[in-house]
């Protein structure tokens, strides 16, 4: 099993440390000279893993599959470097689809009965009317679970993610007492079955571990494909922004807005700001609603 | 073996207080054995419920994502509140130079040594990965309440193993001395365990300089071992443990569970040991009242931890609060306030009630009392977070623990009084010598121990 591991991350350090360009390249390349193998004897400049550059003839070059390998439990303490993730849920826009709901499940191999993503139904006070509240991890840049942490299982990475080792945690669920948004949901058996092959990441949470906790990861595998988690694609109705406060952009995958004047704009708030834990997701408030509000889920889930 | 040892008892034993307090270590009764075994069975219990455990998962518990803790942790709070009561004794009565607790000092070390180890292991059951436990040492970060609390946990635990078997050298050399008709393992237990001990003025001279030592060190580490188990809680925003209050209130109740222990534990030792002429009548007295004065601390401190937010009713404070005072667990918390704490303090005050019947059956309730508190305190916290409870299933809302935690928890009861009848069985429980005395008769310059 270890050397298994070591194996696989000296692969993925490979390709990770390949700008996304000089992949390109490569593999381009990698395909030209193996169609024309009969005829070498020209060179090709290739850079190895530790930054060199080393010429190989091309008769001994081989196309490699483009494999997307999820990130090792050491690799994946790094965040993606110049970036800060950030997520939006417009409040307006939510009518209990649980589209998000269900491709999260999927993604991460959850049971209904403990997903990573609820969508609460809320009620400020008595007159107010009640509207959909779409919930997942809040990244907090002050996290209460990674402070208890006692062997340091659950962290925070440069990209602003808070992540949870499976591999490391010891289940004593501190954190699961110390996060005041019930974001933590715990392995209590063994976690229903899955490709035992896959090898497991904490940028994917599968396949996740008998007794350890879990809980939304922002889709960091996915992020480093450039592309945006699962619950935002598979909203219907465009509820949840994601982005990079770097870069000021956010996008529901239809439209890409600028963060700060989504936020001015709209009134953008963070829930339970005074509990002073920074979430890095925002929320816009349920004014001009884009659907009634009706309780009947079959209803919401029609598109 | 036993009438052997009756024939020659006399010159065996120097002195009365000797046969006394040490015959029962060489004669074995059917109660005992009895005992023994019913503890056993309750053993095998807890071992069966632990065995699925580890098999299954933590899903044999009733604990789910809202209950994340349930009365693994509530029964690791109360060991670690029995386990202070060592302080009490060989601390602040011992440096209080309170004479009539001296007889007390051994049992409610070696209780306070039982309680944690329980403690250590029972936190040990909760774990989801008790496979992982060494990361706590490999990966330790400093900054974790549950880092702290291993640490002083440990400390406390040598601390209180040193503290009962220094003061037990001079017994041991006894033991050695005098106990010859026991079997060889238990002679090679005296003998390696006495230290060379041999009643020298020097060597009464360091155990004294030591045991002061001890006695002075333990009270911080006992202050702090139930402080830093009340942050585990404190530290986070839970209603109920968003308190500034908690470390006191878990002091002072853990004193107040500590003295119960020890006159029930004094009970027995009298009725079943036949140690009367030791534990006296006066010390059920003098030990109810001292239970009168720290269960009124307790109060004061349950007032104060429960009067703020009901009297604000503050967003889930309040709900957390109206479920205690009116809601589901109103019955428990109620018994638990007035059945374990109020009607003993009032009923305590009665001297016919301080006899040692009514103050065993009445410590008895404090002590259930305290257990209950505990749960009252870990799980309706949990169950009211600041975000509503959707989308789960109807389980998750409730928390009644399964045959597999009670049975495990029973099990923690049986081990606990286990290790003690086994420390009480082999070890003298009641100190035979005195230093005191013995370091009157032997030096005349000694003034400042004449408090006898």
């Amino acid at each position: 099993m270890e050397n298994d591991t070591n194996q696989d991350s000296s692969r993925r350090k490979f390709l990770k440390n390949l700008s996304a360009g000089s992949m390109i390249t490569l593999t381009g390349m990698a395909c030209t000279s193996v169609s024309c193998k009969q005829n070498s004897g020209e060179k090709t400049t290739l850079m190895t893993t530790d930054g060199k550059l080393v010429q190989v003839s091309n008769s001994e070059i081989e196309a490699m599959e483009h494999q997307h390998h999820p990130a090792t439990p050491a690799e994946a303490r790094e965040g993606i470097p110049g970036k800060k993730f950030v997520m939006v849920v417009d409040l307006a826009k939510c009518k209990n689809a649980k589209k998000c709901v269900e491709a999260c499940d999927h993604t991460h191999n959850l049971t209904p009965d403990r997903p990573y993503i609820k969508v609460l139904e809320m009620q400020d006070n008595e007159k107010s009317a009640p509207y959909w509240m779409p919930k997942k991890c809040f990244q907090c840049d002050n996290p209460p679970c990674v402070k208890v942490c006692p062997v340091g299982a659950t962290y925070k990475r440069t990209d602003g993610i808070v992540l949870v080792d499976n591999e490391r945690c010891i289940g004593c669920r501190f954190c699961m007492a110390a996060c005041p948004y019930s974001a933590r949901v715990f392995n209590w058996g063994e976690p229903p079955r899955e490709d035992e092959n896959i090898p497991y990441s904490p940028e994917t949470s599968v396949p996740s571990k008998i007794g350890t906790v879990g809980k939304c990861d922002f889709c960091p595998d996915m992020l480093r494909q450039n592309k945006l988690p699962h619950c935002v694609t598979s909203c219907p109705n465009g509820v949840i922004y994601f982005g990079d406060e770097i870069d000021d952009t956010v996008t529901n995958g239809v439209e890409t807005v600028r963060l700060s004047t989504l936020l001015k704009e709209k009134a953008g708030y963070r829930y339970m700001e005074e509990l002073g834990t920074k979430p890095r997701v925002y929320y816009l408030p349920p004014v001009d609603r884009l659907f009634p509000f009706e309780k009947d889920t079959e209803l919401n889930s029609e598109s | 073996m036993s009438k052997v040892l009756s024939k020659t008892d006399s010159e065996i034993f120097k002195s009365p207080r000797e046969k006394d307090l040490l015959s029962h270590i060489t004669s074995t009764s059917l109660k005992y054995k009895i005992w023994i075994a019913v503890l056993l069975v309750f053993v095998v219990f807890g071992l069966i419920g632990y065995y699925r455990q580890l098999k299954f998962g933590l899903v044999v518990t009733a604990m789910r994502d809202y209950t994340s803790w349930g009365i693994y942790i509530s029964n690791f709070v109360f060991f670690v509140a029995i386990s202070l009561v060592g302080s009490l004794f060989s601390s602040i009565l011992k440096l209080n130079k309170n004479e009539w607790s001296r007889p007390l000092t051994r049992i409610s070390e070696i209780i306070a040594v039982s309680a944690i180890i329980c403690a250590a292991v029972i936190i040990i059951v909760d774990m989801g990965r008790p496979d992982r436990f060494f990361y706590v040492i490999r990966y330790l970060r400093i900054q974790s309440p549950i880092i702290w609390d291993v640490i002083i946990i440990s400390t406390y635990l040598v601390i209180s193993f040193l503290l009962l078997y220094i003061s037990m050298l001079p017994d041991l050399g006894l033991c050695r001395d005098r106990l010859t008709s026991v079997p060889r393992w238990k002679k090679k237990l005296y003998r390696i365990l006495a230290l060379n001990w041999n009643d020298n003025p020097r060597q009464w001279k360091k155990l004294q300089k030591i045991n002061k030592i001890l006695a002075i060190t333990v009270l911080p580490v006992a202050f702090a071992i139930h402080t830093i188990t009340s942050w585990l809680f404190a530290t986070t925003w839970r209603p109920g443990w968003d308190s500034t209050n908690l470390g006191p209130y878990f002091v002072s109740g853990a004193f107040m569970a500590g003295a119960a222990i020890i006159i029930v534990a004094m009970y027995f030792i009298r009725e079943h040991m036949n140690l009367g002429r030791y534990i006296t009548q006066g010390h059920f007295d003098k030990m109810s009242k001292l239970l009168v004065l720290l269960s009124l601390v307790y109060l004061y401190f349950n007032i104060n931890e429960y009067l703020g937010p009901a009297f604000k009713m503050v967003g889930v404070e309040g709900e957390h609060i109206t479920e205690l005072f009116v809601g589901n667990y109103a019955p428990m918390y109620w018994l638990v306030q007035i059945g374990g704490l109020v009607l003993p303090i009032i009923l305590l005050l009665f001297k016919p009630l301080r006899k040692p019947l009514p103050a065993f059956v009445i410590s008895m309730l404090v002590l259930l009392g305290a257990w209950f508190k505990r749960f009252l305190i870990v799980i309706p916290s949990l169950q009211h977070p600041y975000l509503p409870i959707q989308g789960v299933d109807e389980s998750y809302l409730h928390y009644n623990p399964t045959w597999e935690e009670w049975a495990i928890t029973i099990s923690s009861f049986a081990w606990f009084l286990l290790i003690i009848t086994f420390l009480v069985k082999i070890f003298p429980v009641i100190p035979v010598k005195k230093e005191e005395a013995f370091i009157k008769s032997n030096s005349n310059s000694q003034s400042d121990n004449d408090e006898i």
